[in-house]
């Protein structure tokens, strides 16, 4: 098998912009579930409301397309009625951290076990580019035309503090390394957060000095800093650029989990 | 063998849950509905079923609706304040044809109002209060013994209809105690499996389709958007939307006498008193009371889909007069279809209409 067998082809063409950074992270995603080798009918993909989230609508599995920010609700409804599915859930960065902010941190406290995937593009696609929890302080979105002046927050921080086993963080850029921690959180029981930053031309890049696709990409590649790199650099006290993308594994862990399969 | 037991409302619905097979449970603590919820945490682990404590209803509803794709027979209880947070996702429950039962066990309102007091004020928030059109059932018990029977009954017309059904009780039945009857096994009415060849969102018998259970191979797209009898997205069609909402309202409103569930008292009567929930208990025995039996009474179980043809039972009836604990708002229904003339007798603050108070009303009706 490889990851096309798990394309659901009949639905094409995608609502995808050209350029977009999610179909990125769906393939890594399902790449990362054909090689662990679990089969269709076992798989289900849940996910909230917002461009990232009309992914499992393209996947052959079952699929459970929800209200926004719920996502982790249901998936958690999913899984702790029937442990022999696996779940793994697609959201945004609006969708999980903002609407969703409390179910995010109750799943990782109860340490689910289910795989989250955010594709984080750093603000709300699908309603037109507003500003999201994880937009950056000073850049530009249709609510802050001035530039956003509230602090984001770090996501992967996040689901560490309140208790998930597996966390990483990784960019479209990194399609090897991001299909790598998908595989590892699928691997790994309980809850695992898998943050993918993407590339919006269309609402992000337009608005941020990205004109083309690529330049968000290359900002991606030469920004990020391996957190090992990172702390490193810290032991030596020299400074970690501010404007740096720590990616890596945050989280590897072996905490008591719920809804793990007997 | 029939258990003969007494029991807490609460936790008669409860028992009635775990007799129709309900093996989730997800919830969020709220008076005067939290016993079903602490009975369920007793209960369902030592079935082997799972109990959950979510972080608050928009998440109980949530989870509810995700165990339900796994064919887990699911529910929640809740009052007022949780069930208003539950709105949303109802309406995905409806949308998605997610069969799943709703607990409301009513408070006064609105807002926080009086936790520990009855009321029936959110009867039509259970029928209206998700955005767009649609149609559901609600139930009302009106004893211990319907806290249990309504309850396997509410699970059986959410599989039959694939629809979320409220069992809309209130704090003086959740509340009391009273003799029960638990039979050894209840009716199970299954949802039908989707068939071979069966499109998932296709209007099948009673224009209800197949259920695709999760993990049976029929990789289904399950979505709140309009979506076509494949179950793909396909929100800007207005024939495709038109046709889906039309057929979730009919699938309910056509089955009307189906799901209809009344007790009919005196229907020679001139004066007749239709109620559902505990009001019913004062009507009961007003009528008790009286040495003739010239007051009519009837007694709604179902109150959504709304039984109208219920009312043409009284064939002499003059006046149907209606005590709820909320400011007419069945009442209202029923002069939608009746030419007779209705009389609310609403009762706010949690107490019961007093037997007088009725009484009250037949005399200025003679
Ligand atoms: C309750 C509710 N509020 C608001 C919306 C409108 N809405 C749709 S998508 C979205 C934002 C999605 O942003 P994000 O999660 O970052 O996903 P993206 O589209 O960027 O992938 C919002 C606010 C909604 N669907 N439901
Ligand atoms: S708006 Fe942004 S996130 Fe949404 S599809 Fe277009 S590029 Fe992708």
């Amino acid at each position: 098998m490889s990851y096309e067998d798990w394309f659901r082809e009949d639905r094409l063409p995608h609502i995808y912009c050209v350029g977009c950074g999610n179909g990125t992270v769906i393939n890594c995603t399902l790449s990362a579930v054909d090689q662990i080798g679990w089969k269709r009918e076992d798989t289900v993909f849940v996910s909230g409301i917002g461009c990232s989230s009309r992914a499992p609508g393209y996947i052959l599995t079952d699929s459970l397309h929800t209200t926004h920010g719920r996502a982790l609700a249901f998936a958690t409804g999913v899984r702790m009625a029937n442990k022999d599915l696996h779940v793994v859930v697609f959201t945004g960065d609006g969708d999980l951290a903002a609407i969703g902010g409390n179910h995010f941190i109750h799943a990782c406290r109860r340490n689910i076990d289910i795989t989250v995937v955010c594709m984080n593009n750093q603000i709300y696609g699908m309603t037109g580019g507003q500003g999201s929890p994880t937009t950056p302080s000073g850049a530009i979105s249709t609510t802050t035309p001035y530039g956003s002046s509230e602090p984001p927050f770090d996501l992967c921080e996040l689901a560490m503090a309140a208790g998930a086993n597996y966390v990483s963080r990784w960019t479209s850029y990194h399609v090897k390394e991001l299909t790598r921690a998908v595989l590892a959180g699928l691997e790994t029981p309980g809850l695992s957060f898998i943050e993918a930053l993407v590339q919006c031309p269309t609402n992000y890049g337009r608005r941020n000095k990205f004109r083309q696709v690529m330049d968000q990409v290359e900002y991606m590649r030469t920004h990020a800093m391996l957190l090992q790199k990172a702390h490193r650099l810290e032991e030596q006290g020299e400074p970690v650029p501010a404007d740096t993308i720590l990616v890596g594994e945050f989280a590897r862990r072996n905490r008591p989990a719920l809804g793990v399969r007997p | 063998m029939t258990r003969i037991e007494f029991m807490q409302g609460n936790t008669a619905c409860a028992e009635g849950a775990l007799a129709a097979g309900c093996r989730f449970f997800g919830g969020y603590p709220i008076t005067p509905s939290t016993e079903v919820a602490e009975h369920m945490a007793i209960k369902l682990p030592k079935l082997g079923g799972v109990f959950i404590q979510m972080e608050d209803e928009i998440a109980s509803m949530a989870s509810i609706i995700g165990a339900s794709w796994t064919g887990a027979r699911a529910m929640t209880a809740t009052s007022g304040p949780g069930f208003s947070l539950m709105m949303e996702n109802i309406g995905f429950a409806v949308m998605t044809e997610t069969p799943c039962v709703v607990v409301n066990i009513q408070r006064g309102g609105p807002s926080t109002g009086q936790p520990t007091m009855s009321g029936q004020g959110d009867m039509m928030q259970c029928r209206f209060g998700s955005h767009g059109d649609y149609s559901v059932i609600a139930l009302c018990p009106a004893s211990v013994q319907e806290m249990f029977e309504l309850t396997v009954k509410a699970f059986n017309l959410a599989d039959r209809y694939r629809v979320p059904v409220f069992l809309m009780g209130d704090e003086i039945v959740g509340h009391m105690r009273e003799r029960i009857e638990i039979p050894d096994q209840v009716e199970r009415w299954e949802r039908r499996p989707l068939a071979p060849g069966e499109l998932p969102f296709k209007a099948g018998p009673g224009l209800v389709p197949g259920f695709p259970q999760f993990g049976k191979g029929f990789g289904v797209h399950v979505t709140g958007l309009t979506h076509d009898e494949r179950g793909y997205p396909c929100a800007t069609s207005p024939s495709v939307h038109e046709e889906l909402v039309m057929r979730l309202v009919a699938k309910v409103e056509t089955a009307r006498d189906e799901i209809a569930d009344y007790e009919v008292v005196n229907p020679d009567a001139g004066q007749v008193f239709v109620t559902y929930g505990s009001p019913a208990r004062t009507v009961q025995q007003v009528i008790h009371d009286r040495k003739e039996s010239d007051v009519g009474h009837l007694r709604l179980k179902v109150v959504w889909p709304f039984p109208e043809s219920a009312l043409k039972k009284f064939r002499n009836a003059r006046r149907f007069l209606v005590p709820e604990q909320n400011m007419g708002q069945i009442a209202r229904e029923i002069e939608r279809h009746t030419d007779c003339e209705v009389v609310p007798i609403p009762k706010l603050g949690g107490a019961l209409h007093t037997p007088e108070e009725l009484e009250s009303y037949l005399e200025a009706g003679r």
